[in-house]
């Protein structure tokens, strides 16, 4: 596990700056032991805002407002597929994270952005569509779903925790996700398609350039400097 | 000491769920402590107590959907553990359904307007998939902002077997609408209710629309004759509205069709023909209702027109003199309008649009002549009424208008 003492330390933000970390790949437990580290050191004013990209192997998430009918394999199944099922307290339904989609965890205090929790998502999203428009890829709302499309499919999921204003959790953008695992589960409880950039674009995309895309793209929803975190943290 | 309330999360959050209560009544709270987790869409939050004491009462169990600023706690010293009564609002919504909503005057099943953003809770819309209802049907809920709350969707259950149909919100929100330099106006009560009806009177009825010219050189010679003595004799200058009002009375008697009111599958043909007059205000519009037109003069109905566009404008109208219209006139022309289709006042079938009286070159007898023209639209609801009925209504209103015959004063 990483250790938070180095950006504690180092943490001597300007406001309007986040941090963005990348954690590779990274257990879906693991990311969220440090995600509550984080949102722990930025309620204390320790650290500024932060922007953790992270890659999971094969997890199923289930969210606070989950239906268990939403996973449609059972558990032996699922292991032995090597599929984790975690139950965590993000808001949403049933979601599927696996090697090819980038997950980003912003932890925000939107005492300092707007305490609006539609506002946030809103604005989550509009960093994935952004992102999706600089690989020349139309996306849109859907009026009523949280979430990013293209066409009639899903491409990217919402799911938020708050504690005091302080964000954790995020967003999932498949990138080159295979998409045959969320047959396993009704993503977010929709008998919708999901779809990934590279079954939009007909070929595989860098993981790096849609992070560092998404990283920029952040930076002006959010109106933040994007830094990179201190080396070692 | 005091009650804790459900917070609110965002400009367009108008309720939250409650997912967890983290502690329970009896337990010692410190203020900022995590006190319950609530569940907005896809967010989840954690409440923190606002002061320290005691948990002394929880009104609402886990699962529940509470508006914002509901009390939904009550933190004391201790001493009164148990002994808090729910705040009214609590009681209320946790309490029956309350009775079903009545049935709309619609005869087919209305669709949402497709793309309408239902807002609605988590435990709203999981009663929803359980059941098979779609939350569209259901049209503005009675939580703010049009939510639609558990006490909603458990009146629609009642109701269904009753109900082919919900309303339909006329307020579908547009957050995209929400960009750059602006500032929030809410509409006002006179707003709303225009807004309502116009969604309704859209969305009920099938609007169809005919326009007549007409040849009004005949009464604009007789009324600047008459204008004079008229005002002299009666203190109201003559307009043009009363020879519109006396035509459009008199081809109302000619097509009892058209002075009707759908009421479910039945017409319903009036034998009183109290028009309609819409008044423009600075604040919105209304239409105040001029009884049996028919059975006044020309200075009986300028008199109506005057008192009632006057009053209307003071906020002196009597409840009575906006209700009982069996037909609708808007006379748009006076603000120089030249053609429009004015949307039906409901439940009535039929509006009459009168444009404004110019001077045109018309071709008559195959000679180019200058006379004072006008267009009339007949707006109708083509499930009651059909084109030929409306465009022999506006020929009858031309015969009257173009063959005017009695005199002015």
């Amino acid at each position: 596990m990483r250790e938070l003492a180095a950006f504690e330390a180092a943490a001597s933000c300007a406001p309007r700056t986040c941090a963005i970390r990348d954690l590779g790949r990274a257990g879906y437990r693991e990311a969220w032991d440090y995600q509550l580290q984080l949102v722990s050191a930025r309620k204390r004013g320790a650290v500024c805002d932060q922007l953790v990209f992270v890659e999971h192997p094969p997890t199923i998430t289930l969210g606070r407002n989950a239906s268990s009918a939403n996973v449609l394999a059972d558990a032996a199944r699922l292991l032995s597929m090597g599929v984790d099922l975690q139950e965590t307290d993000r808001g949403g339904d049933v979601t599927y994270h696996g090697p090819g989609q980038v997950v980003a965890y912003p932890i925000l205090d939107l005492k300092a952005w707007r305490r609006d929790v539609g506002a946030y998502l809103r604005a989550l999203e509009e960093v994935v569509m952004a992102t999706l428009r600089d690989f020349g890829v139309a996306s849109r709302r859907v009026e009523g779903l949280t979430g990013v499309w293209v066409g009639d499919a899903k491409i990217a999921a919402l799911g938020v925790h708050l504690s005091r204003w302080v964000t954790s959790h995020g967003l999932a953008l498949n990138v080159n996700t295979d998409l045959g695992h969320f047959g396993l589960i009704v993503p977010c409880g929709l008998t919708k398609p999901v779809t990934s950039l590279q079954e939009v674009l007909g070929r595989a995309v860098g993981m790096d350039s849609v992070v560092a895309a998404m990283g920029r793209r952040f930076g002006e929803v959010f109106d933040r400097r994007m830094v990179a975190a201190p080396a070692g943290a | 000491m005091g009650t804790v309330v459900m917070p609110q999360m965002g400009e367009s959050i108008v309720e939250g769920t409650i997912t967890k209560w983290l502690k329970e009544t009896g337990d010692p709270v410190e203020r900022d402590e995590a006190l319950f987790e609530i569940s907005t869409d896809k967010v989840d939050s954690e409440v923190p107590a606002p002061e320290s004491g005691v948990l002394e009462a929880v009104f609402f169990p886990e699962g529940e959907t509470v508006e914002i600023n509901t009390a939904v706690a009550f933190i004391g010293d201790g001493s009164k553990v148990g002994q808090h009564e729910p705040p009214a609002a609590a009681a209320a919504a946790s309490g029956p359904a309350p009775a079903a909503p009545p049935p709309t005057k619609a005869i087919a099943p209305a669709p949402a307007a497709p793309g309408r953003r239902i807002r609605s809770s988590p435990l709203v819309r999981r009663m929803a998939k359980e059941k098979g209802i779609d939350l569209s049907l259901l049209g503005k809920g009675s939580g703010a902002g049009g939510r639609i709350t558990k006490k909603d969707i458990l009146a629609y259950i009642e109701s269904q077997e009753r109900v082919a149909a919900g309303p339909v919100t006329a307020f579908p929100p547009a957050p995209e609408s929400r960009f750059g330099d602006f500032e929030i106006q809410p509409l006002t009560g006179m707003r709303l209710s225009i807004a309502e009806h116009m969604v309704r009177t859209k969305r009920v009825s099938p609007h169809v629309s005919t326009v007549h010219e007409v040849d009004c050189t005949r009464i604009a010679r007789l009324r600047s004759a008459a204008k004079e003595q008229f005002l002299q004799q009666n203190g109201t200058k003559l307009t043009f509205m009363p020879f519109f009002l006396q035509a459009a009375a008199s081809a109302l008697k000619a097509y009892p069709a058209v002075n009707a009111s759908l009421d479910g599958k039945d017409l319903v043909v009036h034998r009183d023909i109290n028009i309609g007059m819409a008044v423009a205000l600075d604040w919105g519009l209304i239409v105040p209702v001029i009884r049996d037109a028919d059975e006044k003069n020309l200075l009986g109905l300028q008199r109506s027109v005057n008192d009632l566009a006057q009053r209307a404008r003071s906020k002196a109208l009597q409840p009575d003199e906006i209700s009982e219209g069996t037909f609708s006139v808007s006379n748009y022309g006076s603000y120089n309008s030249l053609l429009a289709t004015p949307a039906i006042n409901q439940p009535q079938v039929a509006i009459l649009g009168i444009g404004a009286v110019k001077k045109r070159p018309v071709v008559i007898n195959d000679a180019i002549a200058i006379r004072s023209i006008s267009y009339l639209t007949l707006s109708f609801d083509h499930r009651a009424i059909d084109g030929a009925t409306a465009d022999l209504f506006l020929e009858h209103m031309r015969g009257v208008l173009e063959d005017w015959s009695s005199p002015a004063l």
